[in-house]
């Protein structure tokens, strides 16, 4: 058959039967793009523009500057201990979630959102209302010598209690709808508790897992709100990378505080990155799923 | 190895998914349990299995009470619906995982790991598909694999809960007499779960019929088909024609038709109900007695050896047409077309006291 033969109005460009006109086409795509360049790239270019319009050796002393090398260190350790611990819970809670039937489940998935409800600066006032001087158990820690509020260890309890859902709730959706075959399989085959988490639930959850963690520790790092009210704001103490910040802004040191935002930007930006690579493969991994499933 | 349950009840919420079930499964044979969705075959089997726990009864392998045994020490096979093929393996290692998973000192090596798989895998036919993963597979294959995981660990028992329900009715078949051939050569005492009656009837050694529960009835195929000892066993099984009937001291009416009926010998004016196979009802042209019914002929379908009549009486009350199954030469005999005016005569029925709710 010749392609000559076909008639010709096959060959032309009609429109489809479901598709909208032109010009509504490009007024929603270019609405879209100006609303992302207003918003979006327009700040983010202006962080480097402005964190380096002084040149690069502004730059890089704000950055290598005593008071903001602590704060990236702080930062650093806030989210070394953060994280593992909401993956650490992130795993236990999705699992027991997904995989076993139990009282009071919905209020537990209700306690994991919490932290997304509620105003970051209110969470770190409750940490303040429990371990402050004037709080509930501020006596006893003093006497104890236990300082929480205004200390690295409220910083790290205001971040773990705001990154909480990341991981549980990436993860939760995931497991349910993986089900619970593969591990009955694996147990029936006489696999233990351990090898049958290790070897059949972690391989089909690892890319979730990673994804949750990208996020939590992108927010670990950022979060502003709660560290806030719980640090105190010590420099070369209790000082993170956002808080450090918006210090240099207040003091009008405009080109140093943008050459600190610029690296917060920067994991913005990995982040981003990352998370993109981690999402196809997400998708890979779902479409064999659900090949897997459909027979 | 033989399996028997006694006494088994189990509770999911407020619906009773097994009530009071005892049961035994010889040793080596090939059992199936029927019935419709919600009868409790695939609780009973998993309670079998230890993948449920029952609320109240026991299990016991070969004599012995494995009620609060763990399904890892339980050593069954069980084969899911859905295959439940680990999908981060390749079908190699879903092959071996039950024996890798063994600790170190009962483990086999390597090398024979490697050797016993690749035998397994001989043994469903799917040797050249050891590298591939599980999504790469059809249905029918992983089914296969499936099996062939279980039977890795050289379990004791082998359970399938509906294992061709997923798939289509050609592989269904194949798959269905290829079980069968593979359960003759191995003799592993087996329990599959299925609600297709002919899946049941056609592979399993003896079949039960569960209904809301409870069991309705234990037998051989044939037993179960030729004999169905409740209203619901004939009409799960098969197709049935229910007539109107009363019974009095021995006597039964059907739909006006009056029949002995011994075993009813001290039913006084009860409502009942007579079920008759399509097969077992006579048909004639003319009224040999006045023990026949009259009817006519509204449908002929006469594809195959066996012609089948749909026929509505014409001086009853039930309006609900009847089915007939007659021989292609009886057919040649009488001619029957749309229309015409026939004599109908249960030839073999059972009467069942209508329940009274």
């Amino acid at each position: 058959m010749n392609a000559t033969n076909l008639p010709a109005t096959s060959r032309m460009r009609r429109p489809r039967a479901t598709q909208e006109p032109a010009w509504v086409r490009w007024t929603l795509i270019g609405l879209a793009l100006a609303f992302l360049t207003l918003f979006l790239f327009v700040p983010l270019i202006l962080v480097f523009y402005e964190a380096l319009k002084k040149g690069a050796d502004v730059y890089f002393a704000a950055i290598i500057e005593p008071d903001a090398l602590s704060a990236i260190r702080l930062t650093l350790t806030v989210a070394a201990i953060a994280v593992p611990l909401n993956l650490i819970f992130g795993i236990a809670a999705a699992w027991a979630i997904a995989k076993f039937e139990f009282r009071g489940k919905s209020l537990l998935i209700t306690l994991i959102d919490l932290p997304f409800s509620v105003s970051p600066v209110v969470s770190g006032l409750i940490y303040v209302l429990i371990f402050g001087l004037q709080g509930w158990l501020g006596p006893w820690l003093a006497e104890h010598d236990i300082q929480v509020i205004f200390a690295v260890s409220g910083i790290v309890l205001a971040t773990v209690f705001v990154t909480v859902p990341f991981i549980a709730r990436e993860l939760i959706p995931l497991m349910q709808a993986q089900g619970t075959e593969e591990e009955e399989a694996a147990v029936a085959l006489g696999a233990n508790g351990w090898q049958t988490f290790s070897r059949v639930t972690l391989p089909n959850i690892k890319w979730g897992l990673l994804y949750g963690t990208i996020l939590c520790n992108a927010r670990a790092m950022g979060e502003f709100g709660a560290v806030s009210v719980v640090s105190g704001h010590i420099r070369g103490s209790t000082n993170t990378l956002p808080l450090h910040v918006e210090i240099l802004y207040n003091e009008y040191n405009f080109a140093a505080a943008f050459a600190v935002a610029s690296l917060l930007a920067l994991l913005a930006l990995v982040t981003l990155a990352l998370k993109t690579v981690v999402e196809s493969r997400i998708t890979q991994h779902k479409e064999n799923a659900n090949e897997h499933r459909g027979a | 190895m033989s399996i028997e349950v006694r006494n088994l009840s189990k509770q999911f919420g407020t619906f009773a998914a097994l009530r009071d079930v005892s049961l035994e499964v010889h040793s080596g044979e090939l059992l199936a349990l029927l019935g419709p969705s919600g009868s409790g075959k695939t609780t009973l089997l998993r309670v079998i299995a230890g993948l449920d726990v029952a609320d109240a009864g026991q299990v016991l392998f070969q004599g012995e009470d494995a009620t609060d045994q763990h399904v890892r020490e339980r050593q069954v096979g069980f084969v899911f619906q859905h295959y439940a093929l680990f999908r981060n393996m390749t079908i190699f290692e879903n092959v071996a995982f039950g024996l890798r998973v063994r600790p170190k000192n009962v483990r086999p090596p390597d090398a024979e790991i490697r050797d016993r798989v690749h035998d397994l895998l001989k043994l469903v036919q799917l040797d050249w598909l050891a590298e591939r993963y599980p999504h790469q597979l059809s249905g029918g294959q992983r089914q296969r694999i499936a099996l062939a995981r279980a039977l890795a660990v050289e379990p004791k028992v082998l359970l399938l809960d509906e294992p061709f329900g997923a798939l289509d009715a050609k592989v269904r078949k194949e798959l269905r007499s290829w079980l069968r051939r593979l359960h003759d050569d191995m003799h592993i005492t087996s329990v599959f779960v299925t609600h297709d009656q002919e899946e049941a009837l056609e592979v399993a050694d003896r079949v039960v019929v569960m209904n809301g529960g409870r069991i309705e009835q234990v037998g051989t195929p044939d037993e179960v088909y030729e004999n169905p000892a409740s209203p619901f066993v004939y009409e799960f099984l098969g197709n049935v024609n229910l007539f109107h009937s009363r019974l009095h001291r021995g006597r039964a009416w059907i739909d006006g038709i009056e029949v002995d009926a011994p075993e009813h010998a001290e039913a006084e004016e009860l409502a009942a109900t007579a079920y008759v196979r399509p097969h077992d009802i006579e048909v004639d042209r003319v009224a040999k007695d006045e023990a026949a019914l009259a009817a006519r002929v509204t449908h002929v379908l006469s594809v195959g050896p066996i012609v089948r009549l749909e026929l509505i009486r014409e001086d009853s009350k039930d309006k609900n047409p009847i089915q007939v199954e007659i021989s292609k030469e009886r057919f040649r005999e009488l001619q029957l077309v749309r229309g015409d005016q026939v004599f109908i005569k249960p030839r073999r029925f059972d009467l069942f006291p209508n329940q009274i709710h």
